[in-house]
């Protein structure tokens, strides 16, 4: 077994996915080392000796914020009275351009499973839920089987393994919205109500979920902590090839020969994600700008390349790793267009509870659409920026859903300050 | 009342209650199941009526103005009548830059509906939908709840 598991050391997240692979059965899971995690270690070493282990990995939150995950987890409060705890995976997995964890949950379910079990151990949950989106019908179903193969070995349901653990796990199909994703109204959207999100304090691990301690966590993010758990916080450290630990899913899309999500270590620059993993740009293009996490974050450029994708990098260069999943800009797409396309989603998907994301974004919108269309005034860019400053102030509104969506509104004017001004002095859309 | 009460949960079948309450055993409050009851509603009869959502609400033991209130937020809860199947047609980033609005408007064209519409015959309703997770395999689009990626307007042609 150690022989196997050394085979994919370098890539424990998709260890079992391969080329054409189908998806991986429980048989085929263990092969590979799984469920060793949950076996060596749930009722027989300490929980506050793992939580220790996952601090000193250095993981940190593969949904976006990049939060440290070890840190997220301290502040569940030891005693809580009775009651349930929860652990929930965010498998909402809706951010435009991210399509990571569709594919752990379609071809290996079980990881999954497995970390939310070890996750459950350490912060002392007995319930959890998967939150998926609606549209992964898939991804659903092979949870659910993947559940209830887990269920029959003793992996879950109660004394764990003859740990004295229980643990139900249960998958949450959700009904729409990007909101959702937002962790505090997915809470919401779980406990059957609108989502929309909630005010801080109270944070989620004091009280969340039906008012208890709740911790909220990525697919990508849960995926990890067995492989963390099973060996060492120095062997993910080491896996890093910059500041940030683990392995990172990377994405591309767009013009570019081979788009695809690959497991590559943490710290991987974004020249080699794009030009040797996505084979570069497409015969007859060539790289405007990218955004290099999803929707909403701040449009890079191609000074930028040599940067690594890690969190504390990208930011340093006024951006955000986010879900690591690259949209590529390239120099035949309008780039006015796309942020007419971007902020339609963003005003479309607010949940309208705040007045700077529900009345801002459809204005912000409003303004590039006449850019877009010819009928722009010069005064809108200094309109533009003006509001982003005013939707986007953190504080401003209860999330993060505004800030997100100014994003790559002010770093498109930014970048591309030369295509605005020619719209509106052509008083059309030059790449049409 | 308690007549009027009875009326509205004899509009569900037994299935469907019976799967409604297996959800809820596993949460503290009967409201606290509105949307997988919707869904599993939906999922047998397709769309939610005024009917059926009066009596969704008494199962659980809520308004019916507050379960209103939950079904409308929800994109893929359906309170008007929809065709045999939805086709979800991604309009964000990664499909936009593919030029997914040009296959778009080839669907929209081969059905003769905009977004929001259903089909004369009944076959088809057309939403557009958030990032379907396939950005490498852009533009794409769900038929009901099969996913079709790589679209082309000439691809469409065939699948429609």
């Amino acid at each position: 077994m150690t022989d196997t598991m050394n085979l994919n050391a370098d890539r424990p997240l998709t260890r079992n996915i391969t080329p054409g692979s189908g998806v991986a059965d429980l048989e085929t899971f263990e092969s590979t080392g799984g469920y060793t995690a949950v076996r060596d270690h749930v009722g027989k070493t300490e929980a506050a000796d793992l939580l220790q282990v996952v601090m000193d990995s250095g993981l940190r939150g593969r949904g976006g914020a990049g939060f440290p995950t070890g840190m997220k987890w301290s502040f569940v409060p030891k005693d809580s009275g009775p009651g349930h705890r929860y652990l929930v995976a965010n498998a909402d997995e809706m951010e435009p351009g991210a399509f990571k964890d569709r594919l752990i949950m379609e071809r290996d379910p079980h990881q999954l499973v497995e970390g939310m079990i070890v996750s459950a151990y350490i912060i002392n949950a007995d319930v959890g839920y998967i939150f998926i989106r609606g549209e992964y019908y898939e991804a659903a179903q092979r949870l659910r089987d993947a559940i209830a193969e887990a269920k029959a070995k003793g992996y879950l349901g109660t004394n764990i393994q003859g740990s004295g653990f229980s643990f139900d796990l249960h998958v949450h199909v959700s009904a729409g919205r990007y909101i959702c994703g937002e962790e505090t109204a997915l809470i919401n959207s779980l406990e059957g109500k609108r989502a929309t999100p909630r005010a801080k304090p109270p944070f989620p691990q004091v009280s969340g979920l039906f008012g208890r301690p709740t911790i909220v966590n990525n697919v990508e993010t849960l995926c990890n902590i067995s492989h963390i758990v099973a060996r060492g916080a120095d062997w993910f450290q080491a896996l890093g090839l910059g500041k940030d630990a683990g392995t990172k899913l990377y994405g591309v899309s767009g013009r570019v020969n081979n788009p695809g999500c690959w497991e590559l270590p943490m710290g991987t620059t974004i020249r080699e994600i794009l030009e040797v993993h996505a084979g570069g740009m497409r015969e007859g293009y060539s790289l405007k700008g990218f955004l290099p996490g999803g929707a909403s974050t701040d449009f890079l450029v191609e000074e930028h390349l040599d940067l690594q994708m890690e969190y504390d990098t990208i930011a340093a260069a006024g951006s955000r790793m986010g879900t690591g999943t690259m949209i590529i800009l390239d120099d035949k797409t309008c780039p006015v267009g796309m942020l007419c396309n971007l902020e339609l989603f963003f005003a479309r998907e607010s949940c309208g509870f705040c007045t700077p994301c529900r009345e801002g974004l459809p204005w912000v919108h409003g303004l590039l659409v006449n850019i877009e269309n010819g009928n722009g005034r010069m005064e809108d860019i200094d309109l533009l920026n003006r509001q982003g400053r005013f939707i986007g102030a953190i504080g401003n509104t209860h999330c993060a859903h505004a800030p997100g969506a100014i994003e790559p509104l002010t770093s498109g004017l930014k970048y591309f300050r030369e295509d605005f001004i020619e719209h509106i002095e052509k008083g059309a859309c030059p790449y049409h | 009342m308690s007549d009027v009460a009875d009326t509205q949960l004899a509009l569900l079948t037994d299935e469907e209650v019976e799967a409604i309450e297996y959800e809820i055993s596993h949460l503290p409050m009967r409201r606290s199941a509105a949307i997988d009851a919707l869904k599993i509603v939906q999922e047998q009869r397709g769309w939610i009526s005024d009917p059926t959502l009066a009596a969704i609400a008494r199962l659980l033991e809520m308004s019916t103005a507050e379960l209103d209130g939950i079904a409308t937020f929800y994109n893929l809860i359906f309170r008007q009548p929809v065709g045999d199947k939805v086709i979800l047609f991604c309009d964000s980033v990664s499909c936009w830059v593919m030029d997914g609005d040009k296959v778009c408007a080839r669907v929209k064209d081969k059905l003769g509906i905009e977004y929001g519409g259903t089909t004369a015959d009944g076959r088809y309703t057309l939403l557009p939908v958030t990032c379907l997770g396939d950005c490498d395999h852009a533009p794409a689009m769900m038929i009901g709840k099969e996913l079709h990626h790589d679209l082309t307007p000439d691809g469409v042609d065939e699948l429609l």
